[in-house]
């Protein structure tokens, strides 16, 4: 496949900005895409502004330039100013915030409160699969303009990562699943 | 295609590591390089590999360790951060000379930016300077194998070799075909030869003379040689790139349109730079751009100042990460393309990082600006330099400097007859690895301070490996563990208590007592000793209290400017603190913060 997908996650140290990029990372592979992915790490995850970065297709790079990200999914309203350059004219913008943010023009936005979802669920860790749950459901998932996985393979890569049966898995699935009802 | 796995950098170097034999690999843990060596354990579980590895004390120790493996006949490896190099470079820069008989890899991963270091200084200086080859990856598939090509140098030449990576190769994941383990079968077998492994100043000239013939051999090695990415006719232009920066520019090249026209070239080993390499390049091209992070280590070897740019000539900018926004634009000024328009992204500002809700630290310097409000504070490197938040660190310099710096900021005062109160304050883990001598040095010289040991049981910012505190090796089996009081007391201080600074009350109290013997006796110690806050959440602690507002908050701001925790926020609207419940750990220390006895758990027990 020649997909080439460029997205950016946002978000603050703690939120599980890296464990989301990594589980994307991961459904990519099982999708037989090559993938680049960038993380933050040391000081700045200690509460302050982390960023991932991922590259899904034939990069060399495992940085997105501004105004190239297809998609920008942010897990803290406070850093759409600082990121919302990523994004390419057209490209989509999904931020856990009550009401839509304002992203300027020639970006589509998407919002959901899902801290209030996830602390209503009892998982208020488990806010970033419900953010990537939302996403998942409102811009579709393996279709052309969508993301370059399903709601399915994500489940996969999930199982993959947290084995099957456990506890963990369950909570990490109904977080999830909270997310897509809420996008659908 | 099935195989592919994703691997983070650091991951992927360890795999190269194990796979390629290496037996005794030992690290100090420090940002961007941590993850190396508890993957390298992870990587030896899995291939069932007989292999010594540890978090050593420090870089220096880690290194001396490595190294002598490789003497013994046995693939050594060490891994740390750039800074860490500085504290491991007395061993390097003799080792070089007296050179391996088992393959000896120098992790040394560099931080462009910087990101979370002191310095972007550039690993490939000190390589230079040491006399040792260095190979510089683009991605983490390229250092998984360069690993292995490293551990082949090394024994090729019977020299130790630097792998030196970035940020943005070590924090990188990509998906790696994992090469399979080849087992060396190897005994180690020390082969004395004094002249040699002890040698004298006379035997180092005669040394010196054959590392520098080795350096020029190597700079005619086949298999670390530059890559043409785009064969062809030679043109007027070429680009040589190394490390993540190639990577950018290759991706631009395919971008911009420009592979036809302009020569671009990929070097794996600058240095020593292959001489023929610089040859074809000043027999080829009239302008050549050179592109790397973060010194000018390949530019200073292609001597020729009219026809080369790069960080030297100003052609590149002289410091800085070079983003790919940024090699856009000088890609684009040297193909004559009308430069891309959009300025870079504002990348900085937004929220700054802080100590984690219910982190110990935040009580130790809510209590040392509580006891010594007019003191200076010295502090180090870890978590804790955050207490700058807290209005609470005024100095913080390198690994250690803390103690040294309280000494210094102490007689420098009394030459003046002033009388300060100086509060030091450095993690356990920073502690064993370089607050030692200088706690020493202070107490022979009669040095007044007080240090705060902030002891959480954990290098926690770096991802909390173990301290020589706790008893637990890097691949999580018992250790021997060292007791703290003791070692403090053995350095001939007098003053050492411990104390849980989440009980503030009487932990200020017992600063206050530790302040008066430091003015009238000489250094005090005072280990403030309660685990690291995201250690007890990962193993999941006990059961929490709630911590509610009262009406009674008069919205005076003293908890959230003074105490910072992130689970205290300020409501404007309000004009009230509440509790974040998605980050508060319950632990309670702010019921004793609040001047009007507003914070309250909601059980209303006190302890």
């Amino acid at each position: 496949m020649s997909l080439e997908q460029q997205i950016v996650l946002s978000g603050l140290g703690g939120q599980g900005i890296l464990f989301l990029s990594r589980l994307l990372a991961e459904a990519a592979i099982a999708g037989g895409f090559p993938v680049l992915a960038s993380e933050t790490h040391g000081m700045a995850q200690r509460g302050g502004v982390v960023v991932s970065h991922l590259k899904v297709g034939g990069f060399d790079s495992p940085l997105v330039r501004t105004g190239r990200a297809d998609l920008l999914l942010v897990l803290k309203e406070e850093n759409v100013p600082l990121h919302r350059e990523f994004l390419t004219d057209g490209g989509v913008l999904i931020v856990n915030a009550a009401a839509p943010a304002d992203a300027g023009p020639r970006v589509r936005v998407h919002a959901v409160d899902a801290d209030a979802l996830a602390l209503s669920a009892g998982t208020p860790h488990a806010v970033n699969l419900v953010l990537l749950g939302f996403a998942l459901a409102r811009i579709g998932g393996g279709a052309a303009g969508g993301f370059f996985c399903t709601a399915g393979e994500v489940r996969e890569a999930l199982s993959r990562r947290q084995g099957a049966g456990g506890s963990r898995l369950s909570a990490s699935l109904s977080a999830l699943d909270l997310g897509i009802a809420h996008g659908t | 295609m099935s195989e592919r796995i994703l691997m983070q950098g650091n991951d992927a170097i360890a795999r190269g590591l194990v796979a390629a034999g290496c037996a005794v690999a030992a690290s100090y843990p420090g940002t961007p390089a941590s993850e190396i060596l508890s993957a390298i354990d992870r990587w030896r579980k899995t291939s069932g590999a007989t292999m010594h590895v540890e978090w050593a004390v420090n870089e220096k120790v880690a290194l001396e360790i490595a190294y002598t493996a490789a003497i013994a006949g046995l693939r050594a490896a060490v891994s740390m951060k750039q800074v860490g190099l500085n504290v491991a470079s007395d061993p390097l820069l003799s080792a070089a000379y007296l050179g391996v008989t088992a393959g000896f890899l120098v992790v040394s991963a560099d931080d462009p930016g910087p990101h979370s270091s002191q310095t972007e200084q550039d690993s490939r200086l000190l390589a230079m300077m040491s006399k040792v080859p260095v190979l510089d990856p683009a991605s983490p598939a390229q250092a998984m194998a360069l690993a292995g090509t490293g551990f082949d140098l090394s024994e090729a030449f019977g020299v130790p070799v630097m792998l030196r990576p970035t940020t943005r190769v070590c924090h990188a994941n990509q998906d790696v075909d994992a090469p399979p383990f080849r087992p060396q079968g190897r005994e180690a077998r020390f082969v004395k030869d004094p002249s040699r492994w002890a040698a004298t100043p006379v035997f180092r000239r005669v040394l010196h003379d054959r590392l520098a013939e080795k350096i020029a051999a190597i700079a005619a090695w086949p298999a670390t040689a530059p890559i043409r990415v785009n064969p062809g006719v030679s043109r007027e232009k070429a680009v040589v790139a190394s490390g993540v920066v190639f990577a950018h520019a290759r991706e631009l090249f395919g971008e911009l349109g420009i592979s036809d026209r302009i020569a671009l070239y990929q070097v794996i080993q600058p240095y020593p730079l292959h001489a023929a390499f610089i040859d074809h390049l000043l027999e080829s091209y009239a302008e050549i751009l050179v592109l790397e992070e973060s010194a000018p280590v390949i530019e200073m070897q292609i001597a020729d100042r009219h026809r080369v740019g790069g960080r030297m000539t100003g052609a590149v900018p002289v410091t800085g990460e070079l983003l790919p926004e940024i090699v856009e634009r000088l890609l684009s000024r040297f193909a004559g393309l009308p430069l891309p328009g959009r300025a870079a992204s504002a990348q900085g500002g937004g929220r700054r990082p802080t100590l984690c809700p219910g982190c110990a630290h935040r009580s130790s310097f809510y209590g040392i600006r509580k006891a010594a409000p007019e003191g200076i504070y010295p502090s180090d490197i870890g978590c804790y330099t955050l207490g700058i938040n807290l209005g609470a660190v005024d100095t913080v310099l390198c690994m250690g400097a803390a103690v040294s710096q309280a000494a210094g900021f102490d007689y420098a005062h009394r030459l003046s007859g002033k009388q300060v109160d100086i509060v030091a304050t450095i993690g356990d883990s920073t502690f064993y690895h370089a607050g030692i001598p200088p706690l020493i040095d202070a107490v022979v010289q009669g040095a007044r301070f007080v240090l705060v040991i902030l002891d959480n049981g954990s290098t926690a910012m770096t991802g909390n490996q173990p301290t020589p505190g706790t008893g637990i090796g890097a691949g999580g089996q018992t250790t021997a563990a060292v007791d703290m009081e003791g070692l403090v007391r053995a350095c001939g201080v007098r003053f050492c208590r411990t104390a849980n600074p989440d009980l503030l009350p009487e932990y200020i109290a017992l600063l206050k007592e530790a302040l008066v013997h430091a003015r009238e006796q000489g250094v005090a110690v005072v280990i403030a000793r309660q685990p690291c806050a995201m250690v007890a959440r990962i193993a999941g602690g006990k059961e929490a209290a709630a911590i509610v507002i009262t009406a009674e908050c008069t919205g005076c701001r003293h908890c959230v400017d003074r105490f910072e925790c992130p689970s205290l926020v300020f409501d404007e609207a309000a004009n009230r603190v509440r509790i974040d419940e998605m980050t508060c750990t319950g632990c309670g220390v702010c019921v004793h913060v609040c001047p009007v006895g507003a914070i309250r758990r909601s059980e209303g027990e006190d302890r």
